[in-house]
């Protein structure tokens, strides 16, 4: 038999689920931040459809489709996960689960942590009962992420964690970080840092939102003080957590270009601006708009290009530099025009248009977190074009 | 759908076009061309016919080894990236692709002469300075049994030396594609001389007889036939801009890592160094956008226009920047002709206009997405 049969087949079967069991509150094609459920103990859901829909999906391990099964996934070939992607859309399904586990922790948890780890952590991601966050950057090591300075100090059966990190995206509604920890102060940077998990409960843990120009407070600063972390949750071997942090910052540079959220969802840009104006009459929007929807769609594909190469055992590497940087960069253009779309029914904050200025600013971002643009293009530089410097 | 990564068969036929075109027709054969006042290399179109490449997309009852249009880009990049001069494009893709689409016991005879590189085409669609086939004027007017064609044409690429050419005219009731000798009574070609040193005329068609026989596919219904033959070669052409992408790029990042300024190779000047990583990113997006041109039209193609559109509307704008950039990081030694650069560039703008600028595939992406 080949494969085809077996994809139809599985298509089938999940339209059929789909239709019974997908919500008809969730199947709107909402993508804004509050519509989709980012689990955790702190999460409220927004209404009873949202709450079922996740259960039902994550019942099925519909929330990490490629997971194996039993960590909580659908087992789903990359060819099915194509498939659950253009039946998701079809019915305009939102996405029943986003969250930090998901795109970040997991895949590094699949690749570098031990059976019993993915056992305890995987499946509480998967249902979205626990929420984690990022603990990466620091005061003075942002772009030159390898100088962190928060410490862990070997204490036998744990580390003593003291230190302090910062841009930890809702690390005040997070119930556990994956942080890098120095555990080596004599060796060089790379060479010295763990890759550690903290319960944000433990005693010593303080977390402080910082408001941003979007006037939301995604990113937080967190402090730990003598925080005892015990030897179990290091994920990797100790002192090479940087293996571990460069492979989670691929998948991270992948999510933010886009790869996450699915690019098959989008909507065209064309079509949004033209809801928003009335028509698309404005020939330098027009053209503008033009030229950034097909750059969005080939970048879409180089995504699903890349996506395919994986499944072939060939990873993206420092080729996923390349998709951080065209995505972020397009998505800051998109909401620029969006916002010139907009005139001034856009500068009202809570406005007409929702929160189509605070979306715009938050973009900003996207091309400094998870390694700026610059950063990405010397990547690019020294390690695919092999320049000196 | 096939995934968007090169199969096996498609990496090795890349490294055996790449084996081959290194040694048949590196840039300095298309630089004796020119210098010779050539706008053509007959030899080593036989060579290529020799390869199998004009019948890549004949079927095999005709002589062709029917491999797909997605391999027809892959020979396409790799001939971009040597600026390699053939009618490749003209004749093996959209003259065979047209011919396809008509399934009868001529169309099979002259994709044969196609495959064994017998006959030569050229596509004579453009009447104005910009692509637009929809607003084609050019008449053909019944006569008796047949019809009467009176008209100019322009910009016909390859249309000088092709034995044959595919003429659009308008009909009574619509838009005929004729095939007809070059030679016939009637039609006199005007070589132009052409910034990419190849072969383009102008043709004035007067009274020029045509049958039923000449007509490819059916009366006032040219599209059916010339809308498959167009896409491939839209696809193609944007393939083998991506290529001259690659090709130029390469010799800039080379150029980047040797020459000295200030003591230092200036590829140590992060001023370079993101604008050459840049170059490269747009290179490797409009890739995927290429592979995907291929994978529609060999699974999908009567759905393939948006994939089309998007790959030669991004070869264009990449393949601009890639020559652009590539003689602004060489500086002075980028603008002399001893340097070859500069047929990057000129090739680039021809590639540029033909078969459709960037706003008519832009206007085509922007309509398919509900613009």
């Amino acid at each position: 038999m080949n494969a085809d049969v077996t994809e139809e087949g599985f298509r089938a079967e999940l339209r059929a689920w789909l239709e019974e069991n997908c919500p008809q509150d969730m199947r709107d094609g909402n993508t804004s931040e509050d519509a989709i459920c980012w689990g955790g103990v702190q999460w409220t859901f927004s209404s009873p459809a949202q709450k079922l829909w996740l259960e039902r999906a994550a019942a099925k391990g519909y929330t990490v489709p490629r997971w194996p099964i039993e960590y909580g996934g659908a087992g789903l070939s990359r060819a099915q996960e194509k498939i659950f992607h253009e039946e998701m859309a079809r019915i305009k399904a939102r996405n029943p689960l986003q969250s930090f586990g998901i795109w970040m922790l997991g895949p590094a948890l699949l690749h570098f942590g031990s059976h019993e780890q993915k056992l305890q952590y995987l499946p509480p991601i998967a249902r979205g009962e626990v929420r984690w966050c990022q603990g990466y950057s620091e005061p003075g090591a942002g772009s030159d992420l390898a100088s962190v300075q928060t410490k862990g100090e070997d204490k036998g059966d744990h580390w003593l964690v003291n230190g302090q990190k910062i841009w930890t995206s809702y690390a005040d509604k997070a119930d556990w970080i994956f942080a890098l920890i120095r555990t080596d102060r004599e060796a060089p940077k790379h060479k010295g840092i763990s890759f550690l998990l903290i319960d944000m409960n433990d005693p010593g843990v303080e977390t402080r939102p910082i408001r941003m120009i979007s006037g939301i407070s995604p990113f937080c600063e967190t402090f730990f003080t003598d925080v005892k972390v015990p030897k179990g949750q290091i994920v990797g071997e100790e002192n090479r957590g940087w293996d571990v942090a460069k492979y989670l910052l691929t998948h991270e540079r992948e999510m933010i270009s886009g790869g996450g959220q699915g690019s098959a969802g989008g909507r065209p840009l064309g079509a949004v601006l033209a809801d928003t104006m009335d028509g698309l009459r404005d020939a330098t929007l027009r053209a503008d708009a033009m030229r950034c929807e097909i750059d969005s769609l080939a970048i879409g594909l180089t995504l699903e290009r890349y996506k395919d190469q994986a499944e072939d055992g060939q990873g993206a590497g420092d080729a996923s530099a390349m998709l951080k940087y065209m995505g972020t960069e397009l998505n800051k253009q998109r909401h620029e025009l969006m916002m010139a779309a907009g005139g001034s029914d856009a500068l009202e904050w809570d406005g007409p248009l929702g929160n189509r200025a605070g979306d715009w600013l938050r973009t900003k971002a996207n091309s400094i977190e998870g390694g700026t643009s610059e950063v990405m293009l010397s990547i690019v530089s020294r390690r695919v074009l092999g320049l000196p410097g | 759908m096939a995934k968007l990564v090169m199969s096996e068969e498609e990496t090795m036929l890349a490294d055996s076009a790449r084996g081959f075109l290194d040694g048949a027709a590196p840039i300095s054969k298309f630089r004796e061309m020119r210098d010779a006042g050539e706008t053509h290399d007959a030899a080593l179109w036989q060579d290529m016919v020799a390869q199998g490449w004009a019948g890549v997309l004949v079927p095999e009852e005709a002589g062709g080894s029917d491999m797909g249009f997605a391999a027809a880009n892959v020979l396409a990049h790799e001939m971009g990236k040597t600026l390699a001069v053939s009618p490749f494009l003209s004749s093996a893709v959209i003259a065979a692709t047209a011919l396809r689409q008509v399934s009868d016991a001529r169309a099979l005879a002259a994709l044969e002469k196609i495959a064994t590189g017998q006959a030569t085409y050229a596509l004579a669609v453009d009447e104005g300075i910009k692509f637009d086939p929809d607003s084609t004027a050019m008449e053909a007017a019944p006569d008796g049994n047949g019809f009467r064609l009176n008209g100019r044409k322009q910009f016909v690429v390859d249309g000088a030396m092709a034995d044959r050419v595919l003429v659009l005219a308008r009909t009574e009731n619509g838009l005929t594609l004729f095939d007809i000798p070059g030679d016939r009574a009637g039609v006199s070609r005007d070589a132009s001389n052409m910034i990419d040193a190849r072969d383009a005329a102008r043709i004035t068609f007067e009274n020029v007889e045509a049958t039923g026989e000449d007509v490819l596919g059916q009366v006032d219904n040219a599209m059916a036939v010339l809308k498959p033959a167009l896409e491939a070669g839209q696809a193609a052409l944007a393939a083998e801009m991506s290529g001259l992408a690659a090709g130029a790029f390469g010799m800039t990042v080379g150029y980047l890592k040797e020459r000295k300024q200030f003591g230092v190779e200036i590829g140590r000047f992060q001023a370079l160094q993101h604008r050459a990583a840049h170059l490269w990113c747009e290179i490797e997006v409009t890739a995927s956008a290429i592979l995907n041109a291929g994978r529609m039209l060999d699974s999908d193609p009567e759905n393939a226009e948006l994939a089309v559109s998007l790959a030669k509307a991004r070869a264009t704008s990449t393949a601009q920047l890639a020559v652009i950039e590539g003689v602004q990081m060489h500086g002075g030694i980028g603008m002399t002709d001893a340097y070859d650069m500069g047929f990057y560039m000129k090739r680039a703008r021809v590639g540029a206009e033909w078969l459709g600028d960037y706003s008519y595939h832009a206007e085509k992406v922007a309509a398919l997405r509900g613009f």
